[in-house]
């Protein structure tokens, strides 16, 4: 007979499944929070931009022995950046200048892995992740980070606020808008760089997103989003760590679709905005 | 009363500025004075809406000064309040109506901060005076164009500040909105605020203005209602065979 509590539990006498299962709840939190800003800006696609642009400095690092997470944060930072100075200094449009960064940051990550000799540098692993391999140590660094990310948020959310809502009226009114979208850049590259060994560079944007866009279609403020976001992405990873542990799946792209489930089911049914709710209350509306 | 006029007033010289590469504003000059309320008009792609970036040091200049008080208007950035254009607003952003409001308090309760009781007792006032107060905790995005207009307006409000700068605020709106928005300038002019306002309406609210500024690259006249209207003026401004029955 089927008992949860065995279900539940069985998977937590591993250690690499409690230290997994933590990671991805940590993470679920975190990447709510950092993409919940990306979400409202109407710039998720530069969390892609970013996750693909670490793989150079990820490549660099592991040559020079540096430690890979600083390798990748700073190549990470620099394709926002190239990516923001070619929008403001010419008439190309941001969707264009963010497709060529991200390709070509990327090809120079798998040339650098080819030419420096840096095989050991697992691309699958770097392309997928893979959560089962988390340490201890591991987590301990993401929680930090995590603590940081989200002491800041709270420390300077009015000014964010109001940079995310309306920045041409921020800046008006004398916020120093440059270093806020920096220090934004700044916690996605690093939320990034602590994700991408749960699900990868191709999947990050998933959890970042993910969550924080399904917790958008319930709530009607953006700290509402940022905690519902966080509860649904912690659940989610959670979800998907146990799908993978029970039906032998990759845990990255088990995690994912866990995470598109719950939106579709949301955008389906959520009570402001759902599309069948909508229907059920108007049913002669046209959609 | 003349020394004070003088003191306070902002004084635009000789301002050129460019504006994606290409040259926005020549060599305009101009003076608002506290009490005012002024009209910038102008065609589309006048540089209108780059005056005010500009003034608030949005975009760099090529040269010329801004004075207010005869110091460098860059100093006294916090006494200004700026109404953005609707367009350039996410109106599905997660944010309710009381918390927009509020955003017109956060520079003046600065860093490290939260908002005081007497910042959101400012800011529940600012929504009272534009006939909004009943809608505090509505998302931004339910509401009609004009009641999002009167949002914007009772955050300028909520800043007190001195200068006031408004970006087509009658874009889109309704009658209400309009006759709330006019009460406001009549009302900031009384308490000697000084107000700039972008608006192509060339009909029948020009009494509302007490200076009007004629635009097109370059300041093509500057005076009262009279003076600016002339048809020789709007026919520099927008093209020959431009008529208007005002004029």
């Amino acid at each position: 007979m089927f008992n949860p509590f065995t279900f539940l539990l069985e998977p937590l006498q591993f250690a690499f499944m409690r230290d997994a299962l933590l990671m991805g709840a940590i993470l679920g939190v975190l990447c709510a929070v950092t993409g919940s800003y990306l979400i409202v800006r109407q710039m998720s696609m530069i969390g892609d931009v970013i996750a693909h642009s670490v793989v150079p400095g990820i490549s660099l690092a592991f040559f020079w022995g540096w430690d890979l997470t600083l390798g990748a944060f700073i190549t990470g930072l620099l394709s926002a950046i190239v990516v923001a100075l070619i929008e403001q200094r010419s008439p190309v449009k941001v969707d264009a200048a963010m497709s060529l960064t991200l390709t070509s940051f990327f090809a120079l990550g798998i040339l650098l892995i080819a030419r420096l000799r840096t095989n050991q540098v697992d691309l699958t692993k770097l392309l997928f992740g893979d959560i089962l391999e988390v340490t201890p140590s591991d987590v301990w660094r993401t929680a930090l980070i995590t603590l940081g990310i989200l002491l800041l948020v709270k420390l300077f959310y009015k000014e964010l606020l109001f940079y995310s809502f309306d920045p041409l009226g921020a800046q008006a009114s004398g916020l120093p808008v440059q270093w806020l979208y920096l220090g934004l850049i700044g916690a996605i590259t690093l939320t990034i760089v602590a994700t991408m060994q749960v699900v990868g560079v191709l999947l990050v944007t998933a959890l970042l997103i993910g969550p924080a866009i399904t917790a958008y279609l319930w709530v009607k403020e953006l700290h509402q989003m940022m905690i519902l976001g966080g509860i649904l992405g912690a659940l989610a990873t959670v979800g998907g760590m146990y799908s993978s542990y029970y039906f032998d799946l990759p845990s990255g792209p088990a995690i994912v679709l866990v995470i598109f489930s719950g939106f579709v089911i949301t955008l389906l049914f959520s009570p402001r905005q759902g599309l069948l709710t909508r229907h059920w209350r108007h049913p002669n509306a046209q959609p | 009363m003349i020394v004070i006029l003088t003191l306070t007033m902002l004084e635009v010289c000789h301002l050129t500025a460019s504006y994606r590469n290409h040259l926005a504003l020549q060599d305009v000059s101009f003076v608002l004075h506290p009490g005012q309320v002024t009209n910038l008009l102008g065609p589309n792609g006048a540089g209108k809406s780059t005056v005010l970036k500009a003034l608030l040091g949005l975009i760099p200049l090529h040269s010329g000064t801004i004075l207010w008080q005869k110091t460098p208007f860059r100093q006294h950035l916090r006494r200004v309040a700026y109404v953005p254009q609707r367009s350039t607003i996410d109106w599905d952003y997660p944010i309710t109506v009381e918390n927009v409001v509020r955003l017109g308090r956060v520079r003046q309760t600065g860093w490290f901060r939260d908002l005081s009781p007497r910042a959101k007792a400012i800011a529940r006032y600012a929504l009272d005076r534009v006939g909004m107060a009943d809608y505090g905790r509505h998302p931004i995005g339910e509401l009609s164009g004009g009641q999002q207009q009167r949002v914007f307006i009772a955050r300028a409000l909520a800043q007190e500040a001195d200068i006031f700068f408004f970006d087509e605020p009658f874009t889109g709106i309704d009658h209400q909105t309009e006759a709330v928005l006019f009460d406001v300038f009549a009302q900031l002019k009384a308490e000697g605020k000084t107000l700039l306002v972008i608006s192509h309406d060339l009909g029948n609210h020009l009494a509302h203005y007490d200076q009007f500024l004629l635009l097109n690259q370059t300041l093509i006249a500057a005076g009262s209602q009279k003076e600016v209207m002339c048809p020789d003026c709007l026919e520099r401004a927008y093209g020959k065979g431009f008529f208007i029955r005002a004029a």
